[in-house]
């Protein structure tokens, strides 16, 4: 089964959740489907690091009843741990801001919470 | 009460050992050059164990252009959580907001001592996670958690390209060191997309001029100790922008073009901040485009020395003076603009209002500001005794021989910043003084002290230029130019 998904297609997919995050963060006013769009986009590039990962024919570096080949150096996947644990950081302090900003403004849109200009 | 004060002097005592460190640091590197260590090595000196190729644990990196921003920082720091000691005791959950002070420390020394792209991917993100926290503090203002939220979305956009660059160099070369990238760097189609998506990130992160519009917004609502860091954390993140193109890409970059880009950039960034700056009435937010309009004179004399990378001649001329201006210029504005900042800060905090209108016949009563706000005003305009003028005296020297309009266009930008900040000064400190500011005192004597650290940094620069350059400023830029010994800390005698 393995053999009929083409190699890149994880990249693909990453490339096509990058270009539908940015389509968010540009042209969406409501501030909780920016925050999805950083999600999104932060996703995308997850994906793409693990994705980096992958060796045809590696093993799992994990030394218990470990098969016959080589193994392959875990260091996308640390990457992407710890890119998941700031995001998380980030994700939620934008969600703590958000609601400040609600409370403060009564509205989600970009548009009618500004209060700066110039 | 006790426990407060306990707290307040762990800080100031923890960020003046920051400080000796570095002092101490700096002398050792002086002395013996490039520092590294190995985070979890036997030894903290061996990068390689086992005669392995490739560096695989993180390691950290210290060379002259590094401990150069590190002195910046341990200064700065320093003096902005002296200021605020006085500015931030109103505020409640102070406690909160030294540990964020301490963690945005942390992540900005992170990014300028290492060695690794994923580190400092890492640390660029502690610093804007704290920066966006600190910024929108003081949320009963809604301005504020609208500046803080800005400042959170740009960041982490801006972190993201970063990290996708770096999966694409991994995913090249396999490594994430930057001695050893450098060594084997190709400079193919992926590497030169890679090197767009870091400039971008960073110019965002700096807040150069295409993509400035977060930066007075971010800037004019965080408490004024707070914008003080900021300044500095865009300075940590132009030191990323050129540790990149001059250390991990090198002699390998097409260095005309992208010196030529970052020249350009440079020279909108300076043109188009002080023109917004003219029309404000916001204080802060007049300083802001100010900050925008100086840092493009660092980048116009490091791009010049970046476009003439590939030609050692004019590399000897002119090349290296460019840049070592524009590595001075940062030292300067990591002083005078915290200063001003800070003042804009103690205005607001005897006042209540950032509105220039609003204000008046301030000199009378707050005379200490007073001075310190004429002393940071001519050093940013450049006149001649004080710093400002050392180092932009040495880009326009430099930059001049390179194109002489680039010159031109840095000269008119001074003058435009001293007429607007001669405004600034008449409509705040001189004319008689208003009803309502009639009991207005003097700032608390520790948001004396913070500023008159820096006025102090100011003044022994303006005597010695000469000592600052030839010890800390020109050890900087053979640093950045010299690729071949960053790589060499690494990779030691290997070929």
């Amino acid at each position: 089964m393995m053999e009929y998904i083409p190699l890149n297609f994880p990249f693909l997919a990453a490339a096509l959740l990058v270009g539908i995050s940015f389509y968010i963060l540009i042209f969406k006013r409501n501030l909780i489907k920016l925050i999805m769009g950083i999600g999104m986009l932060a996703s995308g590039v997850n994906l793409f690091l693990v994705a980096l990962g992958y060796r045809a024919g590696g093993n799992a570096p994990i030394y218990t009843d470990v098969p016959e080949g080589p193994m392959v150096l875990p260091v996308p996947q640390a990457l992407t741990l710890t890119s998941i644990v700031i995001n998380v950081a980030v994700l939620a302090l934008m969600l703590t801001m958000v609601i400040l900003i609600y409370r403060h403004t009564g509205s989600l849109d970009s548009e009618k919470s500004r209060k700066m200009k110039g | 009460m006790t426990s407060k004060k306990a707290r307040n002097s762990l800080v100031i005592v923890s960020l003046v050992f920051v400080a000796f460190l570095v002092f101490a640091l700096a002398r050792d590197i002086h002395l013996n050059g490039i520092h590294i260590y190995t985070l979890g090595a036997i030894a903290p000196d061996l990068a390689l164990p086992g005669g392995a190729m490739v560096p695989i644990r993180i390691i950290l990196e210290v060379d002259g252009m590094s401990i150069f921003m590190g002195i910046i920082w341990a200064t700065v720091s320093l003096a902005a959580a002296i200021f605020s000691l006085s500015h931030m005791a109103r505020e409640t959950g102070q406690t909160r907001f030294y540990t964020l002070l301490l963690l945005m420390v942390a992540g900005c020394f992170g990014m300028i001592l290492t060695g690794d792209l994923f580190n400092l991917f890492v640390f660029l993100e502690i610093a804007s996670i704290s920066g966006a926290a600190l910024i929108a503090f003081r949320t009963r203002f809604a301005d504020a958690v609208e500046g803080g939220f800005k400042y959170i979305v740009i960041s982490a956009v801006a972190g993201l390209m970063f990290l996708f660059a770096v999966g694409l160099l991994y995913g090249q070369y396999n490594s994430l060191n930057i001695g050893y990238l450098a060594n084997v760097m190709q400079y193919g189609t992926l590497d030169m997309i890679a090197l767009t998506l870091f400039l971008i990130s960073l110019t965002i992160k700096t807040g150069m001029v295409p993509l400035h519009m977060w930066y007075p917004d971010s800037y004019t609502v965080a408490p004024a100790n707070i914008t003080a860091m900021l300044v500095i954390t865009s300075h940590a993140c132009m030191y990323a922008v050129f540790r990149i193109c001059f250390t991990l890409y090198g002699i390998t970059l097409d260095a005309t073009t992208v010196g030529w880009i970052i020249i350009i950039i440079g020279l909108l960034t300076m043109f188009v901040g002080v023109t917004m700056a003219v029309f404000q009435t916001d204080v802060m937010r007049f300083m802001s485009y100010h900050a925008i309009s100086q840092m493009g004179y660092m980048w116009m004399g490091v791009g010049v020395g970046l476009a003439v990378l590939g030609n050692p001649e004019a590399l000897a001329t002119y090349g290296r003076d460019a840049i070592s201006g524009g590595i001075f210029h940062i030292l300067n504005h990591a002083m005078y603009k915290p200063l001003l900042f800070m003042t804009a800060g103690a205005l607001f905090h005897r006042t209540g209002t950032r509105d220039l209108n609003k204000m008046g016949g301030l000199g009378h009563n707050m005379k200490f500001t007073l001075i310190l706000y004429i002393i940071g005003t001519l050093s940013i305009a450049g006149i001649p005794p004080l710093n400002g003028f050392a180092s932009k005296f040495l880009i326009y020297e430099s930059v001049y021989q390179f194109n002489p309009v680039l010159a031109v266009v840095a000269m008119l930008v001074s003058i435009i910043t001293l007429a607007s900040f001669t405004k600034a000064f008449q409509s705040a400190f001189t004319g008689p003084q208003l009803p309502e500011y009639k009991d207005v005192k003097e700032v608390p004597k520790p948001m004396l002290i913070g500023m008159g650290i820096l006025a102090a940094g100011i003044i022994f620069t303006s005597i010695f230029p000469g000592l600052i350059v030839e010890r800390i400023v020109k050890p900087a830029t053979d640093a950045l130019i010299n690729q071949a010994a960053y790589v060499n800390g690494i990779m030691g005698g290997m070929p």
